[in-house]
Formats: C-alpha cells, sequence, structure tokens
C-alpha cells in the first residue's frame, strides 16, 4: 500500500509514448513468456504507515529489554553520548552512497579519515582502513592477509571469541589454509603450546585481548614467540579497554583488529556492528577494503579521496585479497563521534570505570560463594563458579530485571560489567544471588 | 617511442638486458606511457622462483593493475628497491628503472628494437 | 576544511560519565598503554558544528537523483528508520535467552519467508553483512555441496562472464575456485557457445546477473542455467539487480540455485556512505543444510548442523537492516513489490528514450532498470570523456551514474533511475544531462577540469597513492 512511487495514469500514458510501447507489461517482452511469475506473488497485502508501525511495535514489544546488563561475551552495553545517534542520523551521511566522487563526498571522506586516525591513535598502528562487516570478519580478513604460498597456517588462540574462530575458520576452509587452536590454560592462550605449534608453515598467530574470559593475556609474550618463527602477530582487541591498556603496538602486533560495537553502536541483537583493522606500515597494502587518503585538487585545497583502489576488487577481480565493497562506514562514524565526544579522558574512564566495577562485582561474588574459575587479571569480565547451578541463578536474576551473564556450563557463568551499571545495581545482583545460594 | 636499440623486447612489452650472465628486465617506454601514472610496483621476494610467461610482478596505476609478465624461467636474484618509494621512476626512466635481475633461461623468442616498434604499431 | 584534531583545544570536554560509585581498580602498570590515544578535546557544539558542516560536503539520496547503475539508490523511507531505533530492537543482547527475543526472531522469520517467495528459494540466512559478503556465502554454499559429494577437488572452476561486476571473480578465489572469464555477446548476456565451450567435469559453477550489467534481461536464461546443472555445476544468481524484476520473474524459476540480495539496494536499507548494508542469501531445498546458523546455539563451542559451512559473521547478522527491509516489505504487500519493479523498469526505459537522441547507448531497444551510454566516440573525436560528462553533472547539482563500468562497454556511463524518482525529476535530470553532453563538446578543455562549483575540483589521486597519507599527524 505504502509503494513511494509518484506517477499518476497520465504520466506513465505520457513516458509509454515517449518509450514508444502500449502498455507498462510490454516493458518485460524480453522475458520469456512461461518465466513470469503467474498472478501476483504470495505475499501479504501491502500496509498502511501507521499500520507498519504498528506491526513492528508489536514486534519489538515480544523482546524483552533488561534494565541492567551483566552480560557481555562479544557485545557490550555502554553509554552512548546523545549526539552519536543525532550525528548518523542525519540524512545525507545515512542514505549517500560510497564516496566514489570525491568532490561531492568530501564529508564522508573526511569523517573516514578522521575514523582512520582514531584507530590508529587506539591501536598504535601505522594505518587504518575505512572498516570490515564485524570483528569476527576482521580478524578472518587480517589472517588472509597474512597468508601467502609459503607459509599459510594460521594459528588462534582457544581463547578468543567462539565466533571469531568461527569465521576464521570458515574463511580457512573457503580459501584451502589450515586453521589451528592454540589451547587455553587457565584461562588464557597456552604459550608453551603456542610454541610447538608454531613451524616454518605458520604465517600468523591471533590472539584476543582481553579475552573471551574477559583475561588479559601477556601478548608481548605471544608476539615474541610468533615472531620469534618469522610468523605475523594479530591481536583482536576491545577498543574500549585499548584506551587503559597496552596498545596492539606496544605489544609487538602486526595487525590490530577487533569488534568496534563498544564504540557508541547500541547492542541492537547482533548488528549493525563494525570490524576496524589497523596495521604496521609495511602492510598497508595487504589491507582489505576501502582506504581514504589525503591528497590535493588542482588548487592545491585539501582533499580526501578513496585511495590503493588497486588493491580492490572492483580492479584486480580475481587477484583482489579480498572481494569486500560495501563496509560499515556510518558504524564508523558513530565510533568517530564517539571517540570524538568522549576524547581522551571519556573512553579511558568508560574502560576504567568498567573495570572497576567488574572487579568490584567479582569481589562481593567472591563473598557470597562465587569463586573466580581463573587466577589470573581480567578487565571488565571473568567468570565465577556458581554453586547454585548458572540456570538457576540466570532466571533468579531475570526475574528481578536483570540480565545475567553467559552461562559457560552447568556451574559457571561469564560476567560482564561496564559502566553503565550502578553500584546498587551490582549490590542487588549479589544479594539476588546469594538467596539463590 | 623510446626504444633502445641495445635492448630485447617482448610481445607483452617488457624489456630484457643480459648483465653478467643475469636477465635485467623492466617495461617498456609504450608500456608506461599506456598505462598512465604508475602509482605501486608490486616486486616478488628475492630467489622466487618462476616459468617463463609467469607474472614476476606487478604495477598499479589509479585505476588499473597489469602484470609484467618473465620471458625467463628461472630465479630472482636481486629486485629494484628503489621502485618501492618512487614508482614515478618508472614513467621517467622505464629503461632505468628495472624491476627484477634473474638467472636462469630465456624461453621465449625475443624482437629487437625494430621488431618491436613494429608491434606496437601493429597494435 | 579543518580536522577534528585541527579544532582540538587542550581540556576542552563534556561530562557524559558520572565518578566512579565503586572503588576505582588500579592495574598494575606494567599492563599500562604509555601515552594516551590521542583523541580530540572538544565541547559538544565544536562536535556538533563539525559534523554539520561534512554534512554539508555530502551528497545524499535526499538532494536529488542519484543514478548510480547497478546500485539501485532509491528512496530510503523514514518509516523504516523509525522503526530500527524501537528500543524493543535496539536493546536487546544478541546472547540472550530465546523466549526473550521472540520479537527479533519473528522479524527474521517473516522476512526470510517473504525474501523466499520473491526470489524462488526454499530457505535464507540473513547472517552475511554485505552482497560480497553474501557471494562469498553462497559460493561457499557450492563449493560444499561438491565437497560432499566427493567432487570438492575436481570441481575447481568457477564461470564468471567479462561483463561481471569485480566482486564475483574476487569471490571465486577467496573460494579457492579458478575463475574462467568467458565472453559476453555485444549486449552483455551470455555467449551460449563460449559457455558450451568453457563447461566441464571441472566445472563448480557459474555465477550471474541477471538482468547483466548492461541492463538486458538474458533470454536465454534458462538454457543457460540448464547447460551448467548437465556439467554438473551449480547456478549462483548476484542479486544486485534483482530491483528489476522483483516480483515478476524469480531467479528460482530461471534455474539458480542459490542467490544473494542486496537489502541495501533492492529494499531500500540506506547506504550510510558505504555501509552497513546486508546481503541475504537464499538457495534451494537440497543446499539447506549448508546454510550458516542464523542463531548461535550454544556457547562456548559454536554449533552447527553437521554440513553447515560455519559462520560468516559473529552472531545473526546485520538485525537493523533486516528490521528496516521488512518494514518496507510490509509496506509495498504483494501489489507494491511487483509495482515497484515495474516502474523502475519503467523510468530507465523513460530516461533512455529522452536521451537516446544524445547519447549513444551502448544498446538500442527496451532496457530493464538500468542502460549503458557510451562516449567512445567523442572521447576519440573531441577527448571528451565519460569521466567529464561525470564531473560535468557535479557541477549542475546531481549524483552521476556509475562509470567506466561495464568493463566491455569502452567509456560507459550506466544510469539506474531507480522507480521513486517522479516524471519531472527524471526530465529534469535529462535535460541536465543534455545540456552537460553539449557543454563537454563544446569546450572539452574545459570539461577536464570539472567540477568547478563544488567543494573542491578534481583531487590528485596519482599522489595519494603514491605518497599515501591515511591518517593525521600532529605537526609537533
Amino acid at each position: 500500500m505504502g509503494n513511494y512511487l509518484s506517477h499518476n495514469e497520465e504520466d506513465i500514458r505520457i513516458m509509454l509514448d515517449t518509450i514508444g510501447i502500449g502498455s507498462e507489461e510490454a516493458l518485460y517482452s524480453a522475458v520469456p513468456e512461461g518465466l513470469m511469475l503467474k498472478g501476483l506473488p504470495d505475499l501479504p497485502e501491502g500496509l498502511s504507515e501507521m499500520e507498519v508501525r504498528k506491526e513492528m511495535k508489536k514486534l519489538a514489544g515480544k523482546n524483552k529489554v533488561y534494565d541492567t546488563v551483566l552480560l557481555g561475551a562479544g557485545a557490550y552495553k555502554h553509554y552512548i553520548p546523545a549526539i552519536v545517534s543525532e550525528v548518523i542520523a542525519k540524512e545525507r551521511f545515512l542514505t549517500a552512497y560510497t564516496p566514489y566522487q570525491a568532490e561531492i563526498s568530501q564529508g564522508i571522506l573526511q569523517s573516514i579519515f578522521e575514523y582512520q586516525t582514531m584507530i590508529c591513535e587506539l591501536t598504535g598502528m601505522d594505518v587504518a582502513n575505512a572498516s570490515v562487516y564485524d570483528g569476527a570478519s576482521a580478524a578472518a580478513e587480517a589472517a588472509a592477509m597474512c597468508r601467502d604460498r609459503k607459509r599459510s597456517k594460521v594459528l588462534v588462540s582457544a581463547a578468543a571469541h567462539p565466533d571469531t574462530i568461527a569465521v576464521m575458520k570458515t574463511y580457512a576452509w573457503a580459501a584451502g589454509s589450515e586453521l589451528a587452536l592454540i589451547p587455553e590454560k587457565d584461562g588464557v592462550t597456552d604459550l608453551v603450546a603456542l610454541a610447538s605449534l608454531l613451524d616454518d608453515k605458520t604465517a600468523a598467530v591471533l590472539i584476543q585481548q582481553p579475552n573471551f574470559f574477559g583475561m588479559i593475556e601477556d601478548a608481548e609474550k605471544a608476539g615474541e614467540i610468533a615472531h620469534a618463527s618469522k610468523a605475523k602477530f594479530i591481536m583482536s582487541v576491545n577498543p574500549i579497554s585499548a584506551a587503559l591498556l597496552k596498545t596492539p603496538a606496544e605489544c609487538g602486533a602486526d595487525i590490530a583488529v577487533g569488534e568496534g560495537q563498544p564504540l557508541g553502536m547500541p547492542l541492537s541483537f547482533g548488528g549493525p556492528y563494525l570490524g576496524f583493522m589497523a596495521a604496521q606500515a609495511g602492510m598497508m597494502r595487504k589491507l582489505p577494503g576501502r582506504i581514504v587518503g589525503e591528497t590535493k585538487d588542482e588548487q592545491g585545497r585539501r582533499a580526501f579521496v578513496l585511495t590503493l583502489q588497486a588493491r580492490e576488487q572492483h580492479i584486480k577481480r580475481e587477484k583482489a585479497g579480498s572481494n569486500i565493497c560495501s563496509n560499515e562506514a556510518l558504524c564508523a562514524m558513530a565510533a568517530s563521534v564517539y571517540m570524538a565526544a568522549m576524547g581522551r579522558d571519556g573512553v579511558k574512564q568508560a574502560a576504567i570505570q568498567s573495570a572497576s566495577k567488574a572487579h568490584y562485582f567479582a569481589e562481593e561474588l567472591g563473598k557470597a560463594g562465587f569463586a573466580r574459575l581463573h587466577t589470573g587479571e581480567f578487565f571488565h569480565e571473568f567468570v565465577t563458579k556458581v554453586p547454585c547451578g548458572a540456570d538457576q541463578a540466570l532466571a533468579a536474576l531475570d526475574e528481578k530485571g536483570i540480565l545475567g551473564g553467559l552461562k559457560l556450563s552447568e556451574d559457571t557463568i561469564l560476567w560482564c560489567v561496564t559502566e553503565l551499571v550502578s553500584k546498587a545495581e551490582i549490590d542487588l545482583a549479589v544479594s539476588v544471588l546469594k538467596e539463590v545460594g | 617511442m623510446n626504444t633502445p636499440a641495445e635492448l630485447k623486447y617482448t610481445k607483452d612489452h617488457e624489456w630484457v638486458k643480459e648483465e653478467d650472465g643475469l636477465f635485467v628486465i623492466g617495461i617498456t617506454d609504450y608500456a608506461q606511457d599506456a598505462l598512465g601514472d604508475i602509482v605501486f610496483v608490486n616486486l616478488p621476494e628475492i630467489d622466487d622462483e618462476f616459468d617463463g610467461g609467469d607474472a614476476v610482478c606487478d604495477v598499479e596505476s589509479v585505476k588499473a593493475v597489469s602484470d609484467v609478465l618473465t620471458p625467463v624461467t628461472g630465479k630472482v636474484v636481486e629486485i629494484n628497491e628503489d621502485l618501492l618509494d618512487a614508482p614515478e621512476m618508472v614513467n621517467e626512466d622505464p629503461y632505468g628503472a628495472w624491476f627484477v635481475k634473474m638467472e636462469g633461461e630465456i624461453t621465449e623468442d625475443l624482437l629487437d628494437a625494430a621488431a618491436y616498434e613494429t608491434h606496437c604499431k601493429d597494435n | 576544511m579543518e580536522l577534528l584534531f585541527e579544532k582540538s583545544r587542550p581540556g576542552r570536554s563534556h561530562g557524559y560519565l558520572p565518578a566512579c560509585d565503586t572503588p576505582v581498580y588500579s592495574f598494575d602498570s606494567s599492563l599500562l598503554r604509555e601515552t594516551d590515544a590521542a583523541f580530540p578535546a572538544l565541547s559538544e557544539n565544536d562536535i556538533s558544528r563539525h559534523y554539520s558542516a561534512l554534512e554539508e560536503r555530502t551528497y545524499g539520496v535526499n538532494d536529488g537523483i542519484y543514478p548510480l547503475g547497478s546500485c539501485t539508490m532509491k528512496y530510503n523511507p523514514k518509516i523504516n528508520e523509525q522503526c530500527a531505533a524501537l528500543p524493543g530492537f535496539t536493546d536487546i543482547h544478541p546472547l540472550q535467552n530465546r523466549d526473550t527475543v521472540q520479537g527479533c526472531m519473528e522479524v527474521m522469520d517473516l522476512l526470510k519467508r517473504d525474501l523466499c517467495e520473491i526470489t524462488g528459494m526454499d530457505a535464507m540466512t540473513l547472517q552475511p553483512a554485505a552482497g560480497a559478503h553474501g557471494e562469498f556465502t553462497g559460493m561457499m554454499l557450492i563449493k560444499r555441496y561438491h565437497e560432499l559429494r566427493g567432487e570438492g577437488e575436481i570441481r575447481n572452476k568457477v564461470i564468471v562472464p567479462d561483463s561481471s561486476h569485480g566482486t564475483n571473480p574476487a569471490t571465486g578465489a577467496m573460494n579457492g575456485l579458478t575463475v574462467v572469464s568467458i565472453p559476453s555477446a555485444e549486449d552483455g548476456s551470455v555467449d551460449l557457445e563460449a559457455l558450451k565451450a568453457a563447461v566441464g567435469e571441472d566445472t563448480a559453477g557459474l555465477m550471474l546477473t541477471n538482468p547483466n550489467t548492461l541492463g538486458i534481461f538474458d533470454k536465454n536464461i534458462t538454457e543457460i542455467t540448464r547447460i551448467i546443472h548437465e556439467a554438473g555445476g551449480l547456478c549462483y544468481y548476484d542479486g544486485a539487480n534483482l530491483n528489476a524484476v522483483m516480483g515478476v520473474v524469480r531467479p528460482g524459476d530461471m534455474g539458480f540455485d542459490c542467490i544473494h540480495l542486496n537489502l541495501h539496494k533492492t529494499f531500500s536499507t540506506p547506504h550510510g556512505g558505504g555501509g552497513p548494508g546486508a546481503g541475504a542469501v537464499g538457495c534451494k531445498e537440497f543446499l539447506k543444510d549448508y546454510l550458516p546458523e542464523d542463531i548461535s546455539a550454544a556457547y562456548p563451542g559454536v554449533c552447527f548442523g553437521e554440513n553447515s559451512i560455519g559462520k560468516v559473521r559473529s552472531f545473526q547478522g546485520n538485525f537493523l537492516v533486516a528490521v528496516r527491509a521488512l518494514a518496507y516489505v510490509l509496506s509495498l504487500g504483494r501489489e507494491g513489490v511487483r509495482k515497484s519493479a515495474q516502474t523502475a523498469v519503467l523510468n530507465a526505459n523513460y530516461l533512455k528514450a529522452l536521451l537516446a537522441d544524445t547519447y549513444e547507448m551502448a544498446n538500442p531497444g527496451l532496457c530493464m532498470h538500468e542502460f549503458v551510454m557510451t562516449m567512445q566516440k567523442e572521447h576519440k573525436e573531441t577527448g571528451a570523456s565519460a569521466l567529464d560528462i561525470a564531473k560535468g553533472l557535479l557541477d549542475e547539482g546531481i549524483h552521476p551514474p556509475t562509470i567506466y563500468f561495464p568493463l566491455i562497454v569502452h567509456e560507459a556511463l550506466m544510469a539506474e533511475p531507480t522507480e521513486t524518482e517522479s516524471r519531472e525529476s527524471l526530465e529534469k535530470t535529462a535535460d541536465i544531462f543534455r545540456r552537460v553532453y553539449e557543454k563537454a563538446l563544446a569546450d572539452p578543455e574545459a570539461a577536464h577540469h570539472w567540477p568547478v562549483s563544488a567543494v573542491i575540483g578534481r583531487p590528485d589521486e596519482v599522489t595519494a597513492a603514491r605518497k599515501p597519507v591515511l591518517r593525521w599527524h600532529s605537526d609537533n
């Protein structure tokens, strides 16, 4: 019913006359008769805008929105300044195409250049691309950047996010190359096992910081071990913790990737999110996807363009390293606005507060008999044992409108706390858990 | 079009010079002109092995990539790393801006300067 | 224009977070970064104005016609944005218990059902995040199919016409397949003899878009898919051009085994300056078991159907894009879907008819949703190029068509007006196209320096690529 079309019958008649055909059906005269759909497709009747709104609201109403979220595991609920959604809702940013026509796309191009700069600042790396789909595909693309004829095996930590491992596995299978897991020990990557898995066919090693269990890895050591075998070292990092903890560059990483969702994107049942990728200068031309560069126009004015395009599929076709074209540009803009608004102190504050609250929660849980499963340092996620059983604990929290952590096994839960969760909410969660024992 | 008489040429617009038992390979003036501004040269690694007719490296302009085919079956002994920072040398001095030096054997009939010029005109 | 960083002033900030209400935790200094990330220090007003200025330097679908061929830049309905902003969608964690996300799952199910009906497929996944991602996923289904039949090693070639989108051969390569490029007939359609010569025991499949990149519906389509199937290969439909035929002809009926759709083209979700999009992938029943799972079944250790290719993206894909696409399909309904496609074809033919006296068309006669013009003759005779025309259009305040694509047409200008343009808009566009053509031919030398009224003139792309400056550095 709502169809976004504007022709009336007279318009259509004039247009058909100009084209020189008698009816709209004749437009499809090139389609073999037998192929044409008989009748209309079996879809519902079109709805008015008011009905669409009602229908979609009804659907949204079937989901449960929690006031308190203690679940992370790859998707994190941080505070998002109001300006973020206002900026990315601007009609031109929302509706523009990829900025191939630089002269009328300086706004988008400049915003990507600023994003690239901030991702470089965050990771300490030299160059960044304009984004890929999400953190998991960023990890898979990073692995592909490192493979060559001589080295094709990639090692990934078993303590990385399960989706990251799964996506890397899919990409590796497609390419016909090997992906092997580095085992986990006490919640962190087993670096002794890493050393024994490395060989002269290993192209790269990927570890996640903080890892899936929230633990802080000895990334520098992992990097040293990888480099000793001439393998590249890839780090997948949480962008909030990256504002506080040692940067991938300081840890010796050749490539830094990650899930950018915590930088101003809502949870959104999993997407759209943002895969960020940054690398040392020597790997610049291996980066997949779009990259914006600064140059000048004919009159010497500052100008931004999509550059190094010869890497990409529309030019290199089957020789391109990746087929990516559409990316997550608007999410990258959300991340830019987030980082600019929060500023260097603000992003760091979000990191410090998340970690502080998580440590407070862990301590209170410990006192209540929910002991941590691992011994090492963690950031804003941690695993505890749950004496009463995970299901019972999560159900009790649910009743109070609290989304509990992720059940890892019958009696362990992965918890997450961000700056959004107040001390009172933490205390409430602890008291609920104490009750179920 | 500049076509030095002392060099040999392939039909795919590479030039070859024999020097101290090695084959020095680059692209011709005709090729650099057709490609336009070269923005990057993607070089192989030393010790990489190729068969005659393989792409030994590729050159990028802003909106195109072209393979450079080697007429030599053998091994890369030296690469011209200067091109990595200054790809414009290929446009400015195509016969000075060599890409690779290879050891091995020539596997195709190379053209002399006159024959190569005729070949370009016919295209 | 100044960058955010250049506008930064020490000490400027805005209080977004309260003080920490728990004890502040200090990490061991050996774990901390040495220097802070140098994000800019700005007031919120500074930031707001900065992005308003950037918006001024951007051209969106709301500014005017955006006739980019193969990109389907149609109007992006506002109601879709409102639906995607509902807290019942935005505030849902992807790992919540299934009984608390029934609405999200219903959105995905409804959309999948409708997309299956529109395409003639039996199953659909919404996990791929973009068209190219969908192609990659779809071709993996084909790879998996051959692998499970013990033919994975032998069937290692994918056939792609030379008029195809660059993503097709790149996708083949990502799947470890050798790409066999076959020449197209002049109208971009598949050369049947070349196809027959190319198929064999090593054929994994064919990747094709129909209508093709010249805007022509390949009338031999059932013969083409039959040739591939008889050789033991499968047929992949690149849905980039589905907008011409949705509700009219179905890829499933043409003989395709799997497809991807660009929800950000055909289903009206906005492009966002390059993304996010979504690349729903559909397939016939016999490939269904290989699809990636949409819902992460269990953690840790991701579970899939035994034969699934695995995951291609974390969680469920670009869910909010699916919300927008569903709102769109609900609005259109069965009649609107067909009417939209029909109007897209009507608009393309009308614009083509208005321009046919001025521009040389790559193909005469009727087209589907897009058509290709060529400046080959003019370029040879006067030097005026497709690029000059495109830049001249910028000066007239409209977005140019796709240029230099498809590769088989020299000096190509590929225009796709979409169904949401009115008759007046098409007529005005035609006037502008004609005017720019005349101006370019009258003074080709001047045309090489167009645009003159945009915020910048032609950028120096050679220096940008030779000496890449990919981030800002402070002077000190």
